[in-house]
Order: structure tokens, then C-alpha cells, then sequence
């Protein structure tokens, strides 16, 4: 196997040219598993750890930029604020040490749907970028995810960053696994409200090959919610809610959790979310106020 | 040693040279070893003697990486042994062809079963595992080939190259048909096997010990006892396939020796069990095979059976060259034994107040491919499956099986970890029933001193059950969730920081749980530990060698060792060598024996050398005439006496003589059970814990966090206070992991989660705070009256932690591990 070290991004697009079914490794976390236990045996890896690019992030219009290989750990300490989903998401991510190197790019190049960076880049509506020596280009993330570990990526790109906007409301992120730590996502759950657009945005972990959204539930609880004034939510908006969420969901029954448990997971997580979401909404209604 | 092997330290990627055991470890003198919290009064006068808490000599090492394990061996000429694994878990075997194998550059040797040089099978109690499958394979992972290379990948490469015959059956997964249908396939062919009468063997079942006691014995049946009783209660349980988990997978390094023997570096539970195996398989007497303790990464019963010992002997021996093997951790999901899984059913009868009139269990024990250490499974899950109780009439049939799933064996407590899942659920099944609390329940039927387990077998020293409970019971409850500085803290939350609850749903719960295990052997087993103690002067110094063969897989023996030496002989410097087989037998580190047995036999030795230097001291005329041994003590490096005060330095009476003495430490005689009541004195021990779990449930989403245990067990006698809490610890940490997410899930006789990515165990964020209350009522049978304390507890923290989970959901909970589903009442798909 050939180990190639680009330096610059020029070259790592280069080289990715040159070798399309190259592997990119930066932390390893995924990647490393692979190889150990013999899954894949690519016939080349582009170590992309000494490309500066890829663990910067900058403000870009009202959002952030971060680049592809900041890792989750960077994440929770820097961004909690631009990307207030993604840093609960890394904060639930394997351990410490698996966060100092694991990063988004990972995810989303693996994109595994028990990822846990997908549901609150679909509930944002983040933005990708995807470079070659062809060019760069930017896919929504909600445009991203094709079909079971299968992306809008072409053989030749690579994942440059990913555009994080604004928030412009509340932001949470949920995540059940069967211990308190260090566990992959039996079902996971984001949600982003947009006081701006008065929209709702959702992101479901898996429950289906890919990672997905519930589009239904979006606009079904856009329309209920009280932007302006503040009021309640009725208790059977927030079940309808539930329930619309765990609809979209094309779970299977795994080593990790049943289809129907997952649902229901889904379900209650979605439920949840949503009420905390509201409360900070209707809170910063009263400060407002 | 012959050979100068040398580690890489797995850190710092530097080498450095060691022997491949843990290098002969010593307490360096003047090393501070006890801050003031650990010191307890102490009746040696010698420091970090019995009672204190030296520290362990391969501590440092160990949490600087720099510990060298057995995977860590290296010699420059090494070769890397590699296993072909059967796909199938059960198939004929129509051929092997190595040919494209042994043509790959860098391969040395491919062998197969007809290069077995001796015995074909091997086993800790039957002889019935091949050291090669031949004819059939009867699990998925069985060794069909092996291989040494020149690295790991060609190793692979060559074993993608061997063409294996299959010819796929059926498997044989379903344990309950495995054991009861007539019509059931035989796993071992008829005939195949060794015939145990005493084990009423037949068709897959490798083991069933029926007891009965009272009107059961003299063959009521089970209506009468019905009708005795004003309350029933009766329950299915289910116990999952539990795996050790050690963090150091199975790995072992053979050097081919000058005489045509072999010299291999292991880690292991059990150095000559292991080389009574070996050695007839690669036909060679015993002393060509010698064996020395490798850096053991972590036991539980795993390494009990062998694994790659006998192939990379063989490899060794064919290439003339070291041979290393090192599973990964997929490999040694296949490599090693696991927890018996049990399907359990049970029926208890009492009366009114709470008093017990009959019990009845049957306990089904899925044995897997191979029997291992399923027999003795058997004898304990049946003579201990009703627990501690008081029990006028028992019914008790416990069967070991013979199926096509993974094979089963020894792990922590085994056989009472299952059954102590069933009755413990039971009790509390009976207390609510009754409108009693759980704790009255058990203190009502308690045993006690005098008291007699269902096989007759007498209670004969404390077992102050009762006042456990009720310490358990009494002790302040944790802080209420309300209570929390930050009640919506999710690490303090079910779920934890995956965010999933902010207090709702969450509903706390509490639960109880007691278990009796035996400690040492059973069951007739002439069970002993050797030592080899020598004192001499170095350097001016009185210092003292232990040697011994027992294993340190991380339970602290290597500690105690030293302890008990300073303690008899009154002299500081211990030097502990490494463990082999050049010294007898110490048994196995199992069965929470090891200080009682190894102790034992290294306090005898001390006695003997003790013996010898007082005889010294007479013949050199330094005791006065008519004072008996009994006057007379080794201490501070001096021989003392009562009367007379100091005798003499160790130094001078020994100049350069070495007093040295080998000794063997026996324990009691135990009996078998009769094959048909199960009566006899089997057990040579008893040891118990209590628990009481607090947990906080998500109730709507079936995720659990332990908020504290409390555990009170009595251990006899505090050898060393820091690792006696450290196996208290770990003990309730892995039964609240089977409470809660250890399961092997087999399916089809296949596992589905060979990986530390699906198979769960606790990690710190669900390993509570504990409360650890030891007592100490001396066993006047064992030395220094100690009771094993590495298993107890690990039979009551799974009980207690699903009562708790029962309390707080009102569920019944009759599967280990708890899953989210059966919490939020979902029915899992086989």
C-alpha cells in the first residue's frame, strides 16, 4: 500500500486526481478501524494531516466556514456558539481521545448514517465543499447523502469544508446509545429552529440507510409554532410532532436496537427537542419583551 | 535464562531489553507505600506486611504504558503465527489444501491437524477440543490451519489461500433442543467422548446434576409442596452470553530449545494445566515444554483454556524459529471461553410471614462446542442455584450442553452469576407477593453459621448474612436528584452526555441482592499451591525470594506475595521472581483462590525457612537452652526472642548461606455430589456480598444510570486494603455491566457483535460511586482466616441493579442485560 503525504491542498487534490481510489485518512478513527480488522485494503492513503487548511475555520457571510478536519474537540471548545447542534453532536462522539482527532470529514466521507455530524448539518442546512483539481463546489448537505455510504462526492474530490450558518434560534441535538459514553447511535435526532425564516429544520441518524430529514414534521410544527408571541405549544402539536418524525424513519433491527425501539426513540427524542427548543424560543421572546 | 528477549514498549516505540514475563519485580526499599488514610493497625512490625497497602511492583509501569504484556515479545528471527478459522459453526471437513499457501514468499510452515506430532485433543477437564479441527468443525472461529510468516499480512494473505472442503450442517443452536429432543443432532458423535458416569452424560448433555432435599428426596412431587404453601411464585429467567473482556487479546511467543524442547512465554491463568495439555499434543514429556508467565493483560476465566499455546509450540518446533502469535480483538471474541448463557425457570412457595417451604429450579447452562470448564459450571450453578437460603425442600437440576454455539467456560463467578440472577429475581418476586420488603424477605430466610446448602454440606464458619443485609439496607441513600447542585446535568443523567434527557422521564429506583459462591476448588479436587521461599544476605541486607508459578493477571497476588514473606520472615526486601513452571504447580488463578492458596503455600514456605534459621540460631548456641521455637520471631532483619530479647543480626548468622524451602499448601478434602441427590460436602469455601443498586431510569426511553452501589462483603482477613477495594470494585462494575449491556448475541450460532464497537462494557461514565463496607470474620480454616473476595460480588450487583431497574419501572425483568426494550416494553426480535 502507498502512503502518500501531500503538504499543500493543491497537491492533496493532485494526488487524489492521480489515485481516485485513494483513501484520505486525517484523524484515523474510521479509517484505521477499516484496516486493522482487514475490511478494506485500499491501495493507496492520502494523509491529509499536513494540509493547514483543513483544521482552520473562519467567519464567511453570517456563517462560518470550518474547515473539513477541525476536529470534534475544536469544535466543542470553539464553535458551540456558531454551530450550537454540531458541538452536542461532537460532545457525544466516542471519548476524548477519539475526539481529539476525529473531525466532520470523517463523517461525511464514511457517511455512515450512525454518523453523528449528519443530523445537525441536515437540521442547519450546512452547506459542503467538495474540491478537485477540476474546481470546488458546494453541495447542501441536505442534497449530500445519496444512498446507503454513498455521497454526492465524486471519486476525484475531496471534502474541503463545510459552510455552517447563523443560527437564527435554538439548536439541540440528541443521540440514544445503550451506555452513558462511548457509544455508536442506535437513533439520533437534531433540530434548528430558524426564527428568521420561521422554519423548522430536522436531521434523523440512523434510522434509514442514509441520514435523513422529516421534512413533514419541518412544516407541520412551522405551522404551529407561535413565532412572535410566544405562546405554548399544544400538547398534541408536540406528539403529532413525534409521531411525523418516527414516520419518515426506515430503521432495522440490528445488534444495537430493534426497528420498533428505534422509532420509538425517535419519537421521544424528537418530542423532547422540541419542547427544549420552544422554551429557549419563547424565552428569548420574554427577553426581548 | 537461555534466551535475552527483547520488548518494545508500545509508547514510546523504542526498545528495550527485558525478559518477556514482568521483569523480576521488587519493592525497592524506602519507596513511600501507604499514605495515612490506607493504614489500618497492623500486627507485624514490619512494614507493608499483611494489612497495608504496599504498591503493586508493575503499577508504575502500568499506567506509563511501559508494562511490557506478551504481545509486546519480540526476538529479531521471530516468525508471526496466524490462524485459519472456520467459517461454519458446524460442518464435515472433506479437505484441506495448503498448497497456494505454502507457495506465498515469506511463509515457513502451514500445518494442519495431521501435523499434530501427538494427542489430537486436548481440554481442561474432558478431552474433547481438537488441536485442529479434524472431520468436523462444531463452531464458527474454530482453529483449522496454522501459519507462520514472516509478518502478520503474509500470514493473512496465506490463510486466504488455504482451500478448505466444507461440507455445511446444520447448526446446532437451540440449546433447550439441544439438551431434551431425542431427535436432536449430536454435536460430538456417539462414542467420541470420555465417559463421566458421575455426570449423567447423554446425547448433548455434558453435565446434569439433580439435587432434592427434604420431602423432594424422598420423592414428593410438586403439588404436595403446592399445597403447603400459602403464597407461589413462579419465573423464567435469562441470563446472556457474557464475554471476559480482557484488554490484552491472546498472545504467546514459542522459542524452540537446544534440547528439541520448547520454551513458551504466555500469558495464562494457570502455567501447568496449560503444559499438561500441551505437552502430549506435541508429544514431548513434560519437562521439554516449559513455560513462563508473560505479561497478562486482564484473565476473568478467559485464559483458563488454551488458545494458541499448542500451535505456536508446533510452528515453533516444525521452523526451528520463535513464533508469536497475537490475536486481535475480533479473533479473540473467538479465541477464548465466554459466560454460560442460561435459560432459567424457577418456582418458590412460602408461607404468610415470609418463610420459605420449598424451592425448585431448573438451569440450563449452553456449554457451546467444547466442554471446558462446563462440568464444574454444572456443580456450581446446581449446589449453590437457590442461594443462601433456607430452604426445608429443594428441587434443583442444573444440565450443561453441547451445542454448535460459541464454546463456554470459566468467567468470574461462574455458574452462581447465572443462578444468582434467577433466585435473587425470585426473592424479590416473593417479597412483593407477600407485601414484604426485600430485605425482611431474605433476613427471614437467611443463612447463618450452621447452616446447610441444599447438598447437605454444613456452613461451618461466619456468614453473618443477615446483619449484611441490613447494613445494606441502612446505609444513607444517595442525594435525591432534586437535590443535585444541577439536577439537569446530563453526566448525571441516563443518557448522559448524548443529551437525550434533561430530567424528564427519569424515575429512580432502588433494589437488593445477596449471593453465596464457593471459593477454591470443588468437588474432590486434591487442589494445591507451591512455593519456593529463599532467604539470604545481599549486599549486607536480609532479602527474600518468592517463587512461585501462580499467574498475576492483575489481581495483585504479586503484592500479597511479598506481603505475607515480610510478615513471617520480618525482613523488608522482597524480591518476587517471575512466575514458571521450574517450580511446582501453584493452580490456577481462578475461583478467588489464589491468596488463600498461594498464600497459604508461601506462608508455609516462610515457616520452613524460619524453622531453619532458628535452627541455625540453636546450632551456633545464640537461644538459650529450653526455649521453644514458639519464643522465638524473625523481626527487622534480627532473630528475637520473647524472653531474651535480640538474638542476632540475619546477617551474621547467615553469612553467605541461603536457607531455602519449597513447600506445598493443601486445602481441606471436599467430596463430589452424588449423582442423584447431588448431597456432599463439595465446596471448600464461602464468600459473600451484598448490594444495593440505586439507579435513575428514562423510563420512556429504556436508558439506565447507576447512581451508586453499595456493597458490604466479608473477606475474613484484610491482606491489602487498596486491592481489596480494587476487586470490589470491578467485581460490581462487571455485574452491573451484565445488568445492563454485556451480551454476546449469537444468532444462528454466529456471533453478531464480535467487537468493542457492539459488545458494551461499562465505561467510566457508568460506573457509579460505591460504598464498601468490608467486614471481617476470620475462617478459622484458611490462613490468616481470609476468604477469596475477587468473585462475590460479582454475583449480587447484577440482581441488585435490576431490582432497582424493577423498582423504578415496575417491569419484570426476567432477561440479563437489561435492554432499552424490555424497559419501554418493546419485544426484541430474535
Amino acid at each position: 500500500m502507498d502512503f502518500l503525504s501531500p503538504s499543500t491542498w493543491e497537491e492533496a487534490l493532485a494526488v487524489k486526481s492521480a489515485h481516485p481510489d485513494a483513501v484520505p485518512i486525517m484523524g484515523g478513527t474510521d479509517v484505521m478501524v477499516e484496516l486493522n480488522f482487514d475490511k478494506h485494503r485500499p491501495p493507496a492513503l492520502i494523509d491529509l494531516t499536513r494540509v493547514p487548511e483543513l483544521t482552520r475555520w473562519a467567519p464567511e457571510g453570517d456563517g462560518v466556514l470550518m474547515g473539513a478536519g477541525l476536529s470534534y474537540t475544536r469544535i466543542i471548545g470553539e464553535l458551540a456558539g456558531h454551530a450550537p447542534a454540531l458541538a452536542q453532536a461532537s460532545r457525544s462522539v466516542a471519548s476524548p481521545q477519539i475526539r481529539n482527532r476525529g473531525s466532520v470529514g470523517g463523517n461525511l466521507g464514511g457517511a455512515s448514517p450512525s454518523g453523528e455530524a449528519h443530523p445537525p448539518l441536515l437540521a442547519t442546512d450546512a452547506v459542503i465543499e467538495l474540491a478537485s483539481v477540476r474546481g470546488t463546489r458546494r453541495v447542501p448537505a441536505r442534497e449530500f447523502y445519496l444512498g446507503l455510504r454513498h455521497t454526492a462526492r465524486a471519486e476525484d474530490e475531496l471534502i474541503a469544508a463545510v459552510l455552517l450558518p447563523r443560527p437564527a434560534g435554538p439548536q439541540y441535538f440528541a443521540k440514544i446509545g445503550t451506555r452513558n459514553a462511548m457509544v455508536i447511535a442506535v437513533a439520533s435526532f437534531a433540530i434548528a429552529l430558524d426564527a428568521a425564516t420561521r422554519t423548522v429544520g430536522t436531521g434523523v441518524g440512523s434510522c434509514a440507510p442514509t441520514p435523513i430529514r422529516a421534512v413533514e414534521a419541518e412544516e407541520f410544527i412551522a405551522g404551529e409554532l407561535d413565532w412572535d408571541g410566544g405562546s405554548p405549544l399544544a400538547p398534541g402539536a408536540v406528539t403529532r410532532f413525534g409521531e411525523l418524525v418516527a414516520s419518515v424513519a426506515r430503521p432495522i433491527d440490528d445488534v444495537r436496537g430493534s426497528a420498533d425501539y428505534r422509532k420509538h426513540a425517535l419519537s421521544v427524542m424528537a418530542r423532547r427537542t422540541l419542547a427544549w427548543a420552544v422554551t429557549d424560543h419563547r424565552k428569548g421572546i420574554e427577553q426581548c419583551a | 535464562m537461555a534466551t535475552d528477549i527483547r520488548t518494545t514498549a508500545s509508547t514510546t516505540g523504542g526498545t528495550t531489553t527485558r525478559t518477556p514475563a514482568s521483569a523480576p519485580t521488587s519493592t525497592p526499599a524506602g519507596t513511600p507505600t501507604r499514605s495515612p488514610a490506607d493504614s489500618a493497625p497492623l500486627s507485624s512490625t514490619t512494614r507493608d506486611g499483611l494489612g497495608a497497602s504496599p504498591r503493586r511492583p508493575d503499577g508504575t509501569l502500568k499506567v506509563t504504558g511501559a508494562f511490557a504484556y506478551s504481545s509486546d515479545m519480540w526476538l529479531e528471527d521471530m516468525l508471526w503465527g496466524t490462524t485459519l478459522r472456520s467459517p461454519h459453526p458446524h460442518a464435515r471437513i472433506r479437505g484441506i489444501d495448503t498448497t497456494a499457501a505454502l507457495r506465498l514468499p515469506g511463509v515457513y510452515a502451514v500445518l494442519t491437524h495431521e501435523d499434530v506430532p501427538g494427542e489430537k485433543r486436548y481440554g481442561l477437564e474432558f478431552t474433547d477440543q481438537p488441536v485442529l479441527a479434524y472431520d468436523k468443525v462444531r463452531y464458527k472461529g474454530e482453529a483449522v490451519a496454522i501459519i507462520a510468516a514472516d509478518h502478520p499480512e503474509t500470514g493473512r494473505r496465506a490463510a486466504e489461500r488455504i482451500v478448505v472442503d466444507y461440507e455445511v450442517l446444520p447448526p446446532v443452536s437451540d440449546v433447550t433442543a439441544a439438551a431434551f429432543d431425542a431427535d436432536s443432532p449430536l454435536v460430538h458423535e456417539a462414542g467420541s467422548l470420555p465417559v463421566h458416569e458421575e455426570y449423567n452424560q447423554s446425547g448433548n448433555v455434558v453435565r446434569h446434576q439433580p439435587i432434592r432435599t427434604g420431602a423432594f428426596a424422598e420423592g414428593a412431587d410438586i403439588e404436595e409442596l403446592r399445597a403447603r404453601a400459602d403464597v407461589v411464585v413462579s419465573g423464567e429467567y435469562e441470563v446472556g452470553m457474557q464475554d471476559q473482556a480482557f484488554l490484552g487479546p491472546e498472545s504467546g511467543m514459542a522459542v524452540p530449545a537446544e534440547d528439541g524442547g520448547v520454551d513458551l512465554y504466555i500469558a495464562t491463568q494457570w502455567l501447568h494445566v496449560d503444559q499438561r495439555q500441551i505437552a502430549p499434543c506435541l508429544g514431548l514429556p513434560a519437562d521439554k515444554v516449559r513455560l513462563t508467565l508473560a505479561g497478562v493483560g486482564g484473565a476473568f476465566g478467559a485464559r483458563e483454556d488454551l488458545s494458541m499455546q499448542i500451535h505456536a509450540c508446533m510452528l515453533a518446533l516444525r521452523t526451528g524459529k520463535p513464533v508469536k502469535f497475537v490475536y486481535n480483538r475480533e479473533e479473540s471474541f473467538y479465541g477464548h471461553v465466554h459466560r454460560h448463557p442460561a435459560k432459567m425457570a424457577y418456582e418458590h412457595g412460602a408461607m404468610s410471614d415470609g418463610t420459605l417451604v420449598y424451592a425448585t429450579a431448573q438451569v440450563v447452562l449452553d456449554g457451546g462446542a467444547y466442554a471446558s470448564a462446563t462440568p464444574a459450571v454444572v456443580g456450581v450453578a446446581s449446589s449453590l442455584g437457590l442461594g443462601p437460603y433456607e430452604i426445608p425442600n429443594a428441587r434443583m437440576d442444573a444440565y450443561g450442553v453441547y451445542t454448535t454455539n460459541p464454546p463456554c467456560g470459566a468467567m468470574r463467578g461462574f455458574g452462581a452469576v447465572q443462578a444468582c440472577f434467577g433466585y435473587e429475581s425470585q426473592m424479590d418476586r416473593l417479597a412483593e407477593e407477600l407485601g414484604m420488603h426485600p430485605v425482611d424477605l431474605r433476613v427471614k430466610n437467611a443463612m447463618s453459621q450452621g447452616s446447610h446448602i441444599i447438598t447437605g454440606q454444613e456452613i461451618d464458619s461466619p456468614l453473618p448474612m443477615a446483619e449484611m443485609l441490613l447494613r445494606a439496607k441502612d446505609t444513607a441513600q444517595p442525594v435525591a436528584r432534586r437535590d443535585l447542585a444541577d439536577p439537569a446535568d446530563v453526566r448525571t443523567l441516563p443518557g448522559g452526555t448524548a443529551n437525550t434527557s434533561h430530567g424528564e422521564g427519569v424515575v429512580r429506583g432502588v433494589g437488593y441482592g445477596v449471593g453465596l459462591k464457593n471459593l477454591c476448588y470443588s468437588e474432590g479436587f486434591d487442589d494445591y499451591s507451591t512455593a519456593r521461599v529463599r532467604l539470604e544476605v545481599i549486599g549486607g541486607e536480609p532479602s527474600v525470594l518468592v517463587h512461585t508459578a501462580a499467574a498475576e493477571v492483575g489481581q495483585g497476588l504479586v503484592t500479597v506475595k511479598g506481603q505475607i514473606a515480610r510478615e513471617e520472615l520480618g525482613v523488608e526486601r522482597v524480591t518476587i521472581h517471575p512466575s514458571d513452571t521450574r517450580v511446582g504447580s501453584s493452580g490456577s488463578s481462578s475461583a478467588s483462590r489464589q491468596s488463600y492458596m498461594t498464600g497459604g503455600a508461601v506462608q508455609r514456605a516462610c515457616q520452613a525457612v524460619r524453622s531453619q534459621v532458628f535452627a541455625l540460631a540453636r546450632a551456633r548456641s545464640l537461644v538459650a537452652a529450653g526455649r521453644p521455637d514458639g519464643d522465638l520471631a524473625l523481626v527487622g532483619g534480627k532473630v528475637v526472642s520473647e524472653l531474651d530479647g535480640a538474638l542476632a543480626e540475619l546477617g551474621d548468622l547467615l553469612g553467605d548461606e541461603a536457607v531455602e524451602a519449597t513447600e506445598e499448601f493443601h486445602h481441606r478434602p471436599t467430596e463430589p455430589l452424588d449423582p442423584t441427590r447431588g448431597q456432599g460436602d463439595s465446596h471448600t469455601q464461602f464468600g459473600m456480598c451484598v448490594h444495593r443498586a440505586v439507579v435513575d431510569v428514562d423510563v420512556e426511553l429504556g436508558l439506565v444510570k447507576v447512581v451508586e452501589m453499595t456493597a458490604v462483603q466479608d473477606v475474613g482477613r484484610i491482606l491489602h486494603p487498596q486491592q481489596l477495594i480494587g476487586q470490589i470494585e470491578g467485581a460490581t462494575t462487571q455485574g452491573i455491566g451484565l445488568a445492563l449491556m454485556e451480551e454476546i448475541q449469537v444468532k444462528d450460532s454466529v456471533i453478531r457483535n464480535p467487537s468493542f464497537t457492539d459488545y458494551l462494557i461499562p465505561t467510566i461514565l457508568d460506573t457509579p460511586p460505591m460504598r464498601i463496607d468490608v467486614l471481617e470474620r476470620p475462617d478459622p480454616a484458611a490462613p490468616y482466616g481470609l476468604r477469596g473476595a475477587g468473585e462475590p460480588a460479582t454475583l449480587s450487583s447484577t440482581p441488585a441493579v435490576v431490582a432497582a431497574i424493577r423498582d423504578a419501572t415496575g417491569r419484570a425483568l426476567t432477561h440479563a442485560p437489561v435492554r432499552p426494550e424490555d424497559i419501554v416494553g418493546i419485544v426484541v426480535p430474535d
